[in-house]
Order: structure tokens, then C-alpha cells, then sequence
């Protein structure tokens, strides 16, 4: 692992320690919810930073953790186990899909399940049938489209738009208490480290050197004797399992998941942030997550008209004066400065993207 | 019997609006490979400004010419997306050939800055389009009802597809485009000036997206996120049919417009969406590369 790499997630992860002396609790449990995202971030900067396969629907995942515990949560929260919203629709047993989710380890046990089934029958699928690129993006936000189609239209087993909210206790505690919201946001600093440790060693082993190589180029790869489709479903399903993982973790700090935060939007968003840190870097996908979600609370907060425009030219402006993100930027004007320290490091992970038409 | 061919007609005719907005997209695509997530907002702008074509009718026209507005707003709507096109080609576009994940991204947030503007223009609401009185009723052939509308919009379709057609089969600069899709360096050395090629096809594809823009005036409301809704189906169409070729562009739109509009019939709109997307998997299962595809010894 590179110095550099060591000595800012060591700096990250103080900061992120200390924060809750400094900041007001409110700030505290929007910083939990940031993090939650940072860890789809490292899932998207794995699958299209190193990978090179762009997925449009990590929303998807996110909202089936997420809703995965929302259902345990809201199994708990409604007096007589049956959830309001299923009482409206005349409903007065409990459905067969949502019973087994009353124990608490199952639910936790289909937040990385269900993603992680999901994202197997659609990577195998598609990969193994060598359909890659923008394809497979369109394919993955087409899978967006289908999802929040199905879980508005079943609104007797899913909640419908409003999806699922207000949620009391979980696990045996209060999930609104300020105690718990400290604990929840201390075990998501845990897991984030935790799956930041996970991708940096998978990266650096010989299975992400592969990755790399399938970015750089597929059919060199299976040359070799190696069957890409493995990996690709492989590095999919890791995404997917971490997507999973920040949706129940953010399901437990927000209290509410709804089929519109799981919708083409915010799966877009998520993309943006990896962009916006620079994707070939785990850091950088974690700071992006951070980044770019603070500075969308703080525009939405002052100046919510001017919010949409912003993000639309961070779009344009990531793709085409900083690829490489922040980090990137970083790099560069640390080159700069310290040009005859660092010649060698600086173009690190340069990806020339112009490869010609043919 | 009747229900069928109800179906079938309005199998058709969401098809025909389909196939309107994903041969822009194909077009682009087979040439330049660059995926324009801003498509849909071409279908936005044509649809705004048929309303606009509309209100200056209303307040400067004489009555008894109203009618008109609609024959005439549909060229306007064409050379004003065009133009948008043209301006988005020369000062986005040619920075991300050939990278169509980037593109994808860029044209995204253009995307988002355009249905922005389009909200401050005219409201975050929806607007809704008068229709000319010549086009509200229908005619009815053995007991099926075919509103006028969705007649006007088959013909729209059917005529744009052929002049397309036409375009790229029969002139010099559609020629052109061909040989630049099929093998741009050798059509570069051959004197064909690319650039110009890619500026005239992306301007073309954002008209048709126009042309979409004004027919879908007559099916619903219009807001700034109008184009949004369709632009996803369109490119499952693209992917469907192949890339580049109107052909495969027209056999997808035909697929995917009848299987959702039978589905949604014995089904639910819900349903239909998932069947339709199993279906485009389970077909590229068979035909990875779409219905029709330029076979190719390049391996990447």
C-alpha cells in the first residue's frame, strides 16, 4: 500500500473520530448518512474506477439493504406486526415475503443477500454474454427503471411511494435517542474502515491487478487464459453487497427509505461523487462521498435553485478538465510542487481514454 | 378480436412515438459513439416550443388561422433543436469521441442544466397543449377506435423515417455519414471531412428528438422533465435493434412498443415494465450485439 494512501486514511479516519466533539448532533447524523455513501463509494470506484465497467443502478442495491432492514424495523415499529400501510390496503396478515424479515439476523443477512443475488443474475447474464460499456450502463439503469416501477406499483407489500418510515426501535434500543445515533454513527466509521481495509487489500492483490488488466484491456486478458466474466461478476457482486450494506446502515440513521432514493437520480449522483474524488482511488471515492454531499446540503440549503445547475456542470466539468478527480488534481499539483521528489509516482494512474473509433 | 386490434394500434402507435426518439440516438451513436442522456431533453424543448408557437398564435394571430400553429411548429421545433444540437456538438460533443461512458456523464449534466433552464423559463408545472380542433376525434374501421391524433403521429413517424432513409440511402452528405459509421479512417482518407459529418448527424438526430418533442404535445402535458420518461426506453431500443442501423432501430421500436403495450393490457404497467426488461436480457442472451449488426473482424 502506498505511503500517501496509508497517511490520509489514517487523517481521515481521526477526523472522522474526533468530529462528534466539534459538531452539533445534527451535523454528526448528516456526516453518518455521508459516510453510508462514501461506502457505496468504494464499491462504484472498485467496479468502474479499476474495473472500467460503469453501473448506473447501485440504487438498486442501496435500496434492497436498505429496505431490508426497513422491514424488520417496520415489522417492529407496528403494533400486531403488521405495518400501517398494509392495514390501509385491507391487508390482515402478515405477507409470506415479509415474515421470515421479524428476525433481526435475517434481515441482516438479506441486506447483503438480495444485492448480492441481484447483482449475480444480471452480471452473469451480461458479462458472460461479453455485453460491456455503455451497454451494460444502460442495461444497470434500465434495472433502475424496472425496480422503483415494481416497489411503487406494489404498494400493499412495499409501501408504495411513501415507502417505509417511521420506524421506533430496533435491535432493542430507540433508534431516535442521541446515544444510539453516537453508537450508530461510531459502527458506521467501523464498517467504512472495515470495506476501505477490504477493497485496498483486494486491489492490491493479484485479483485486482486482474481487474485492472480487464479495464485496460479485455480480450489481452482472456488471452491469457483468464476468463474475465469471473472477475467482472465477481468485483459486481462485492459492489453490490457494499451498496447493500450503506443502505440498511443508512435506513438505521435516516429512519425512512422510499423508492425515490433509490431512482436513476440518486443512482447517477452516486457516480458523480466517485468522479468527483477522482475514481481510480479508494480515498478519493470516500472524500468525493463526503464532498460533494456536503456541498449539496449546503446549496440546497442556501440556494436550492442554483443546486441543479451546479451538479450538472460538475458532470461536465469531472469528465472533461478533471478525470481523475480531486485526487487527481492533488497529485498533479503535489508534482509540481515537489517535481524532483516525485517524478516517478505523479502520472500514477493516467487511463487514456481515446482509444480510436474502430 | 377488437380488443386485439385496438391493442395492436396502440401498439403501434406508442411504438411509432418510441422509434421517433431512438433514431436520433442511434443515429448519434453509430456514428460518434458518444451516448446524448441530453436526448431527452431535445424532446423537452421541441415540446416547449410547440407551446410557445402556441401562445404567440393565440395573442398575435387571428383566430380562424390557429389550427395552423401545429403543421407550423413542427419545422420550427426541427430547426430549433437542431440548432441546440449543433451548439451542444461544437461546444461539448467533440471533446468526448469515442469515450461513450464519459459522454454519458457530460450529456447527463447538461441534461440536468437544461431541464433547470426550462424550469425557470416556463415553471416547474406542466403546461398542457391545445391540439388543433382538425385533430380531436377519430375514425373508427371495423369497430376499432383510432383517435386522430395518434393517426397524425403514425403518419409524422412513418414520413421522417422515410425521408431519413432517403437522407442517408439517396444524398451525398447521407452517404457520407454511412461510410464515416462504418469505417472512419477510411472515409477520412478517402477526403470526407468527419468533423463536418458528425456536427450535420448530431444536429439531425436533435431535430428528430424536436420533432418527438411536438408530437408528444398531443399525447400529454408538457414539464421540464418530460423527456426523462422516454429516454430510457429509447436507448433499450438502440441496444435492441443495433447499433447505427435505422433498420434495427425500427424492428426494436416495433418489439418493445407492442410487448409493452400487450403486456400492460393483460397485465399492469408494473408488470410490464419487468417483462420488458427480462425480455431485452433474454434476447441479448441470443443476439448480444442487437437484432441488426455490422459483421466485423475488429475484435474491441
Amino acid at each position: 500500500m502506498a505511503k500517501s494512501t496509508k497517511i490520509s486514511f489514517s487523517i481521515l479516519f481521526l477526523i472522522l473520530a474526533l468530529a462528534p466533539l466539534l459538531m452539533s448532533d445534527f451535523r454528526i447524523s448528516l456526516l453518518a448518512k455521508f459516510l453510508c455513501f462514501a461506502i457505496i463509494a468504494v464499491g462504484i470506484s472498485l467496479i468502474w474506477g479499476y474495473t472500467g465497467i460503469l453501473s448506473l443502478g447501485h440504487g438498486v442495491f442501496f435500496g434492497l439493504g436498505a429496505y431490508a432492514v426497513g422491514m424488520y424495523l417496520k415489522i417492529q415499529a407496528s403494533p400486531g406486526g403488521i405495518p400501517d400501510f398494509m392495514q390501509w390496503s385491507g391487508v390482515s396478515e402478515l405477507p409470506l415475503l415479509w415474515k421470515p424479515f421479524a428476525n433481526p439476523v435475517f434481515a441482516l443477512f438479506m441486506m447483503i443477500g438480495v444485492p448480492v443475488a441481484l447483482a449475480f443474475i444480471i452480471g452473469f447474464f451480461t458479462f458472460h454474454n461479453r455485453i460491456k460499456g455503455v451497454y451494460f450502463s444502460l442495461i444497470s439503469q434500465a434495472l433502475v427503471v424496472v425496480f422503483v416501477t415494481l416497489f411503487i406499483g406494489t404498494q400493499e407489500l412495499t409501501g408504495g411511494t411513501n415507502g417505509l418510515t417511521n420506524f421506533t426501535t430496533g435491535f432493542g434500543v430507540y433508534l431516535t435517542h442521541p446515544v444510539v445515533q453516537k453508537v450508530l454513527y461510531y459502527i458506521t466509521i467501523l464498517i467504512l474502515l472495515l470495506i476501505v481495509l477490504i477493497s485496498l487489500w483486494l486491489t492490491q492483490s493479484r485479483a485486482g491487478k486482474l481487474l485492472v488488466a480487464i479495464r485496460e484491456g479485455e480480450n489481452r486478458v482472456r488471452f491469457l487464459g483468464f476468463n474475465p466474466t469471473t472477475f467482472k461478476v465477481f468485483i459486481y457482486c462485492v459492489s453490490a453487497a457494499f451498496a447493500g450494506i450503506a443502505g440498511g446502515l443508512f435506513v438505521l440513521q435516516v429512519g425512512m427509505i422510499s423508492p425515490e432514493m433509490m431512482g436513476i437520480i440518486p443512482s447517477i449522483e452516486m457516480v458523480l461523487w466517485v468522479a468527483v474524488g477522482g475514481r481510480y482511488s479508494i480515498f478519493g471515492a470516500v472524500i468525493g462521498a463526503v464532498l460533494t454531499n456536503s456541498a449539496k446540503t449546503f446549496f440546497s440549503e442556501s440556494y436550492p435553485d442554483m443546486w441543479l445547475f451546479l451538479l450538472g456542470s460538475l458532470f461536465i466539468l469531472v469528465v472533461l478538465v478533471m478525470p481523475n478527480g480531486l485526487v487527481g488534481v492533488a497529485q498533479s499539483l503535489y508534482a509540481k510542487w515537489f517535481r524532483f521528489k516525485t517524478s516517478k509516482k505523479a502520472g500514477g494512474t493516467s487511463y487514456d481514454a481515446n482509444t480510436n473509433l474502430q | 378480436m377488437e380488443i386485439l386490434l385496438t391493442q395492436l394500434f396502440n401498439g403501434l402507435s406508442y411504438s411509432s412515438f418510441l422509434l421517433l426518439i431512438a433514431l436520433g440516438l442511434s443515429i448519434t451513436f453509430g456514428l460518434m459513439r458518444v451516448m446524448n442522456m441530453a436526448h431527452g431533453d431535445m424532446i423537452m424543448i421541441g415540446a416547449y416550443v410547440t407551446y410557445s408557437v402556441q401562445l404567440i398564435f393565440v395573442s398575435m394571430v387571428p383566430e380562424s388561422l390557429f389550427d395552423y400553429y401545429f403543421i407550423l411548429s413542427i419545422p420550427i421545433a426541427f430547426i430549433v433543436t437542431a440548432l441546440i444540437g449543433l451548439l451542444v456538438e461544437k461546444s461539448l460533443i467533440r471533446f468526448l469521441y469515442a469515450r461513450p461512458l464519459d459522454s454519458l456523464l457530460a450529456t447527463w449534466g447538461l441534461s440536468l442544466i437544461f431541464q433547470q433552464i426550462a424550469r425557470m423559463i416556463f415553471g416547474a408545472p406542466n403546461v398542457a397543449v391545445t391540439a388543433p380542433s382538425w385533430l380531436n376525434g377519430n375514425v373508427e374501421i371495423a369497430s376499432v377506435v383510432l383517435p386522430y391524433k395518434r393517426l397524425f403521429i403514425l403518419v409524422l413517424v412513418c414520413l421522417c423515417v422515410l425521408g431519413l432513409y432517403y437522407y442517408l440511402v439517396k444524398t451525398t452528405a447521407g452517404r457520407r455519414m454511412n461510410a464515416v459509421t462504418l469505417n472512419r479512417p477510411m472515409a477520412a482518407s478517402l477526403g470526407i471531412n468527419t468533423r463536418k459529418v458528425d456536427a450535420t448527424a448530431f444536429a439531425l438526430g436533435s431535430g428528430l428528438g424536436g420533432v418527438a418533442g411536438c408530437a408528444l404535445t398531443l399525447l400529454g402535458p408538457v414539464g421540464p422533465t418530460v423527456g426523462t420518461n422516454y429516454i430510457i426506453d429509447a436507448f433499450m431500443i438502440v441496444i435492441l435493434g443495433g447499433v447505427g442501423k435505422i433498420k434495427g432501430t425500427v424492428l426494436g421500436a416495433l418489439c418493445i412498443g407492442l410487448l409493452s403495450t400487450f403486456t400492460e393490457y393483460g397485465t399492469s404497467a408494473t408488470i410490464a415494465k419487468v417483462v420488458v426488461f427480462a425480455f431485452i436480457i433474454i434476447f441479448l442472451q441470443w443476439k448480444p450485439s442487437g437484432l441488426i449488426s455490422t459483421r466485423t473482424r475488429v475484435l474491441d
